[in-house]
């Protein structure tokens, strides 16, 4: 409840309801207005951008483009893209546009190497990020009584420390739990009062499984709200999670590359997750082509960082499929909706939340071997955990009469794809001419995870 | 002396031995001696064959994974005590057995110990210094020969 002022008449507006936060003030600016304010923030990062990123300076000028040719919102559509090659390309640093003594943190992410890719967060930078992931625990309800699991692998990763900060900024109590040990998170989530919980759909499925092997019936805690992002997840996945824990769960989207988590988050109309509009632009645009499309039809989405400092992207392809909704959304909110992101449009894995590229498989093989064995991915989700294995034809080379050296082997190569991929995989060396030949490379890829 | 040995690999799977022995039968190849050597994730057969280029040959075309190497073929009398004699020639040294197996010989009272040394060439020098017979291959295959 908004704290009633001297001079005040009136009690607080219809509109605001008993849950409005101060911080959810930004989310219902008026459309010309953010609008305006999107255009300015449009032109002040394309200037910063063009001053100091060669890479984007290269790209406008071949264009024919200066920062003063961007007189309206529409003409983001005259700029450049970027996307995850640039990215790999200009490794590490090549894309920054502050010096590192204005840098105070850098993130990673997988790239579709055996490199990551590196993303670099000014001190304003971490106060737009930890206000949008403010932000977006509010839209979900969630406000300083709360007490936040935050599940989120804490470290490289942008997920832990993102939901982090957003959750102490908004006033709540934050438990630092990080990702992995089951049975603590339930321990935890029981005893410490836990009413929200933030981590992957499916880890939390796993959560839920094994709580109910240790007899734990989450309906009878306290949780009331999930916060759940990093994978794309099913409407039947979500039934079955607010069902069984007897709680709202929500969707929150975001990349590394962009900011993390924080980017759109769904409200209580659980239909589309609203954009941050102010901080990231976004547009729909057809995979083949990159040519825009109109409102409602489902492309590939592109955003620009309106106020990065120091990476901004200029309309980064995310490679995630989804539409922009038209439409005010009956929560009255005036950010726009997009469509929960249902898949990719490149062969990018998400592997308990972790990006995973077949490249990344393939970088890894190649290093250890010199030559590329023929190789398959496989999926599968055991106790609701996603598990990978990449099942390697032995070459000759490979080979060897001593059971210790395919051991070694074996060994050597689990180290390599978990060093490179941050995810333990399970390595089967099968016999030649044993996995299909195909011709896509998504043939590589089988997953029989199902919901 | 030193002996080809083939090695095939295979995965831990049901059926996965028969496949290159069969292959080998119809082929009319004779196996002397054999040793399989498996890990929960796959496995390795190792043996003797009468004519290991022909066999190699055979399973590769037929698409195996197939090795060869040398290995010792040792002779010890078939009796209690054979095996520790042979093991006690490497005494005090820093010779590595990587894997061993035995099998018994054509002729009577005789067994034949399989080995791979991570050093064959020191190995084989402690064993004629001890004065153990190491088999040739002929007399490995005279047995089936004969018969």
């Amino acid at each position: 409840m908004l704290a009633q002022t001297e001079d005040c008449t009136t009690p607080a507006t219809p509109a605001v309801q008993p849950a409005f936060q101060p911080a959810s003030a930004p989310d219902y600016v008026p459309r010309p207005l953010l609008e305006e304010l999107q255009f300015h923030r449009l032109r002040a990062v394309v200037e910063r951008a063009w001053q100091r990123v060669p890479l984007i300076r290269a790209r406008m000028d071949e264009r024919g483009i200066v920062p003063d040719d961007i007189r309206s919102l529409g003409d983001i559509a005259r700029l450049p893209f970027t996307d995850k090659t640039d990215l790999r390309d200009t490794y590490p640093f090549g894309l920054f546009a502050s010096p590192m003594r204005d840098i105070v943190r850098l993130h990673a992410s997988s790239g579709t190497t055996g490199k990551p890719i590196v993303v670099a967060y000014t001190g304003a930078d971490l106060n737009v990020w930890s206000s949008v992931m403010e932000r977006a625990f509010a839209v979900c309800g969630l406000h300083e009584s709360d007490i936040i699991q935050n599940a989120y692998g804490y470290g490289l990763f942008t997920g832990g420390l993102g939901a982090h900060y957003g959750a102490e900024r908004l006033g709540a109590t934050v438990i630092p739990i990080s990702g992995g040990n089951t049975d603590r998170q339930i321990m935890v989530m029981r005893d410490f009062g836990v009413t929200a919980v933030c981590c992957t759909p499916s880890y939390f499925l796993h959560l839920l499984d094994r709580a109910g092997e240790l007899g734990v019936d989450l309906r009878g805690l306290p949780l009331r709200a999930g916060v759940f992002g990093a994978e794309p997840w099913t409407a039947a996945m979500r039934a079955r999670i607010e069902k069984m824990a007897g709680i709202r769960a929500f969707d929150i989207y975001g990349l590394s590359e962009i900011i993390g988590p924080g980017v759109a988050i769904e409200c209580e109309c659980q239909n589309g997750l609203h954009i941050f509009e102010d901080h990231f632009y976004p547009e729909i645009v057809d995979p083949e082509t990159g040519a825009p499309l109109p409102e409602g039809c489902e492309g590939e989405l592109v955003l620009t960082t309106l106020n990065k400092q120091a990476m901004p992207m200029i309309r980064y392809r995310t490679r995630d499929i989804t539409a922009l909704m038209p439409g005010p959304c009956p929560c009255g909110r005036t950010l726009r909706r997009m469509r929960r992101i249902s898949r990719r449009c490149d062969d990018m894995l998400i592997i308990r939340g972790i990006n995973v590229f077949p490249s990344q498989v393939e970088s890894v093989l190649l290093e250890m071997e010199g030559t590329l064995p023929h190789y398959r991915i496989i999926l599968t989700r055991e106790h609701g955990l996603d598990q990978m294995e990449v099942q390697v034809e032995v070459t000759a080379r490979m080979f060897s009469d001593r059971v210790g050296a395919l051991e070694t082997l074996h060994d050597e190569l689990a180290d390599a794809m978990e060093r490179v991929l941050q995810l333990r995989t399970r390595i089967t060396l099968v016999e030649p001419r044993t996995i299909p030949r195909s011709e896509g490379k998504s043939q590589r890829v089988t997953d029989r995870r199902s919901s | 002396m030193k002996v080809t040995q083939l090695s095939v690999f295979a995965e831990n799977k049901p059926g996965h031995i028969l496949a290159p022995c069969r292959l080998l039968a119809e082929a009319g190849v004779d196996i002397r001696a054999l040793s399989l050597a498996d890990t929960q994730r796959f496995g390795i057969l190792r043996f003797i064959a009468s004519d290991w280029q022909a066999a190699s040959k055979l399973l590769e075309e037929a698409g195996f994974l197939v090795r060869a190497t040398e290995v010792l073929a040792v002779e010890v009398p078939d009796h209690p005590g054979g095996l520790a004699h042979v093991l006690s020639a490497f005494e005090g040294s820093d010779i590595n057995i990587e894997y061993m197996y035995a099998f018994p010989f054509a002729r009577e009272e005789r067994a034949v110990l399989v080995f791979s040394f991570d050093n064959p060439d020191a190995a084989m020098e402690r064993l004629r210094a001890a004065g153990i017979a190491v088999v040739e291959r002929d007399e490995l295959f005279a047995g089936i020969v004969s018969r």
